[in-house]
């Protein structure tokens, strides 16, 4: 008997760990898609950057509340692993609660996951009223409805039923302690289950075994099933907010990258021995002269798609934007959300062409994200400072911006006259530039 | 007002075989908006009161490019930045200071890699030097307990984590420093910035300039500081929609220590 369920657990774990490392491995493959961007220059920086944002939370506490009820769920989550792990244990091996040989510390860990997961429930339970009753503004911008509503609330869901599996479970098990019943030896101690014991007290030994069994099961392929969920889900944050961190921009916010691509034509240009005649150089392997800009995601690169990935549609972002907070339609969170929503839409193309992209005629440009969002921005940087795990929206827009002026020669009528002056006067503005110095007489 | 400024140009310095320690890089706002020159006047009084050896290119400025790069014209950007690179370097300038924040962060973070290095500074950095060397001092009478309230420029603040440098030069006139809601790295952004200060905003419900107008308005400032030229226009385009250009000024850092010397 114990050998079935050893063997059901082995192929239960092995089919939740394995379906994951199938979306993991796409997941990767869709990042991969995006261009080559060297970030790995100062490593030391980057690590403390990690441990500073994502593992210490740094930037979750910029709003007291939510980053305070973010850190318990965070803690919950990291620290309760170490019961996963025994549970797994178990499970492959037909053994009962293997670390109680710790003695004092286990029945000390077990006391910390429980007070633990009483916490995590409390915070759950607030963030779903934030949600669902207070009707936080920034939960509720048009890019929030349908899937990414249901999604949010999903994971609360999850989460607060994994807990409640998790105390149901060791309730039952120390009701069966104190009966002796076989198997169950004293381990561990239960501050927050033994509430439960009285509500188990007429139950029979064969039903609370069931009762602990059916917890201890759903427990961990509820587990199982979460981390599933993840890749279907803005949830991936969990896990990517540690190399989005890593990979984050380390410049100061206002430096925009110069496009080599451009120089080279600039000097081109402006090197007065060129022979504007020459042919092209011919040892040229990518003889496609480099789009300038972006227009869809394989445009972006890969740091960017790896940030649409991580983004948790916390909106932060959003609600810092000096756009979103006049009305217009820029909201940060939606360009993130719009990146991956093409690069999820490109990859599955891939998936079902033979791992070939068949053209669809759709780009990310126009048919996610529209032009009067892209003109709305201030490029003020206040979406990049207030996301907490260090993604970029600007510099997507910037990058779409790019490919409208320079590709499309599209850009609204008032910044082509701007860029007419200062092609013309080297001023945004029709003056002479041989008036620059007239304000020292007047 | 004194109205005798010496303004030498680096062309004049060099037919004297001069090279001043600081090119001052005046920008299109400064040289150009009514507005902004009495800004560009009042930093230049400064210079001459601290005896500051500077020059300006005066008719040889040209754009820095930022308004054409943020808008997505990194073509006409590098266009710029290289010529404006060939004339900087040709003068061998080590030292730039600004008070235009986009001039600022263009010539600082984006030339570089075009091949144009120079330390370069905003003029409020510059002023808490001269004021920390003892070669200019305050006097805050004028302006002696007056709520003072900051606007942090975005290309000033996040963009390049300047924030205490203004704010030491106001507390340094004896000012009530009173902070808007949003501030330093959570500043709200005067609207003008990626080029929107030259085409009308998309379609919303409110301007940002008004936005953030009310925001500095909560704190019932008298004067509203500013340390930029395009934030200084539209937030005293703000105060006026609010009709309160009477009570309520709208001052750069510069012309507030330059009227409490009585420059």
């Amino acid at each position: 008997m114990s050998y079935i369920s050893q063997i059901l657990f082995a192929v239960v774990l092995v089919a939740g760990i394995g379906y994951f490392a199938i979306n993991v491995k796409k997941l990767v493959r869709n990042i991969r898609l995006g261009r080559a961007i060297d970030r790995t220059d100062n490593k030391a920086e980057r690590w403390k950057n990690m441990v500073r944002i994502a593992l210490g939370q740094q930037k979750m506490v910029v709003r007291p509340l939510a980053g305070f009820l973010h850190i318990i769920v965070y803690a919950g989550f990291i620290i309760i692993n170490i019961e996963v792990l025994e549970i797994i244990i178990d499970g492959l091996f037909g053994t009962h609660r293997i670390f109680s040989f710790l003695g004092g510390f286990y029945s000390f860990l077990i006391a910390s996951f429980e007070i633990l997961a009483v916490l995590v429930i409390v915070a759950v339970a607030v963030f779903w009223a934030r949600r669902n009753i207070v009707k936080l503004k920034r939960f509720f911008y048009p890019e929030m409805k349908g899937w990414p509503k249901s999604d949010g609330n999903i994971i609360l869901y999850f989460e607060a039923v994994l807990m409640c599996l998790f105390l149901a479970m060791n309730g039952a098990d120390y009701s069966l302690q104190q009966m002796g019943a076989e198997h169950y030896t004293m381990a561990g101690s239960f501050p927050v289950s033994q509430f439960l014991v009285p509500w188990f007290e007429n139950y029979s030994t064969a039903t609370l075994i069931f009762i602990e069994r059916t917890a201890w099961w759903l427990h961990i392929v509820g587990i199982l099933a979460f981390l599933n969920y993840l890749y279907f889900s803005k949830h991936l944050h969990i896990l990517l907010a540690f190399p989005n961190t890593w990979y984050a921009n380390l410049k100061p916010k206002g430096e925009f990258n110069n496009l080599e691509s451009v120089t080279k034509e600039v000097q081109l240009m402006m090197d007065p021995n060129a022979d504007p005649f020459a042919a092209p150089a011919e040892d040229k392997g990518d003889d496609m002269p480099e789009k300038f800009g972006a227009s869809d995601v394989s445009d972006l690169n890969w740091v960017q798609l790896l940030n649409a990935y991580t983004c948790t549609e916390c909106g932060r972002c959003t609600s810092e934007c000096p756009a979103s907070q006049t009305g217009k339609k820029l909201s940060p969170r939606k360009i993130m959300m719009d990146t991956r929503d093409r690069l999820e839409e490109v990859g599955k193309n891939i998936d079902a062409n033979k791992g070939e992209f068949k053209e669809d005629g759709k780009q990310l440009l126009d048919d996610y994200i529209s032009r009067e969002e892209l003109w709305a921005c201030t490029t003020c940087n206040a979406c990049v400072e207030a996301c907490p795990v260090s993604i970029n929206p600007l510099s997507i827009i910037m990058d779409m911006r790019r490919y409208l002026v320079m590709e499309q020669s599209a850009a609204p009528m008032e910044l082509n006259n701007m860029m007419g002056n200062i092609e013309n006067n080297a001023a945004p503005w029709p003056y002479n530039q041989m008036d620059r110095l007239n304000w020292k007489n007047e | 007002m004194s109205d005798t400024i010496k303004v030498p140009t680096m062309a004049e310095m060099m037919a004297e075989g001069k090279s001043p320690e600081v090119l001052f890089w005046v920008g299109c706002s400064g040289s150009f908006d009514d507005r902004a020159k009495k800004i560009t006047k009042a930093f230049v009084k400064l210079l001459n009161k601290a005896n500051v050896s500077f020059a300006v290119l005066g008719t040889e400025e040209s754009c820095t490019g930022d308004p054409a790069k943020r808008a997505g014209n990194e073509m006409l950007f590098q266009m710029q930045a290289m010529t404006n690179i060939e004339v900087l370097n040709g003068y061998e300038v080590k030292k730039i200071v600004t008070a235009c924040p986009h001039c600022f962060n263009t010539l600082k973070n984006e030339y570089p890699s075009l091949g144009g290095n120079y330390d370069v500074v905003h003029h409020t950095q510059f002023l808490r030097s001269l004021l920390s060397e003892g070669k200019l001092t305050i006097e805050g009478g004028k302006f002696k307990g007056k709520r003072i309230t900051f606007h942090d420029p975005c290309y000033l603040g996040r963009a390049n984590n300047v924030y205490e440098a203004p704010r030491d030069l106001i507390q340094k006139l004896d000012a009530e420093l009173v902070e808007m809601k949003s501030c330093k790295k959570r500043g709200l952004c005067c609207g003008a910035g990626g080029a929107q200060m030259f085409k009308e905003p998309e379609k919303g419900n409110k301007d940002i300039n008004i936005e953030r107008t009310e925001q500095a308005l909560e704190t019932k400032p008298e004067i509203i500081a500013a340390g930029c030229p395009f934030c200084n226009t539209m937030l005293t385009d703000g105060i006026k929609n609010k009709e309160k250009e009477a009570q309520i000024a709208v001052m750069d850092v510069a012309e507030l220590i330059a009227n409490a010397g009585d420059l």
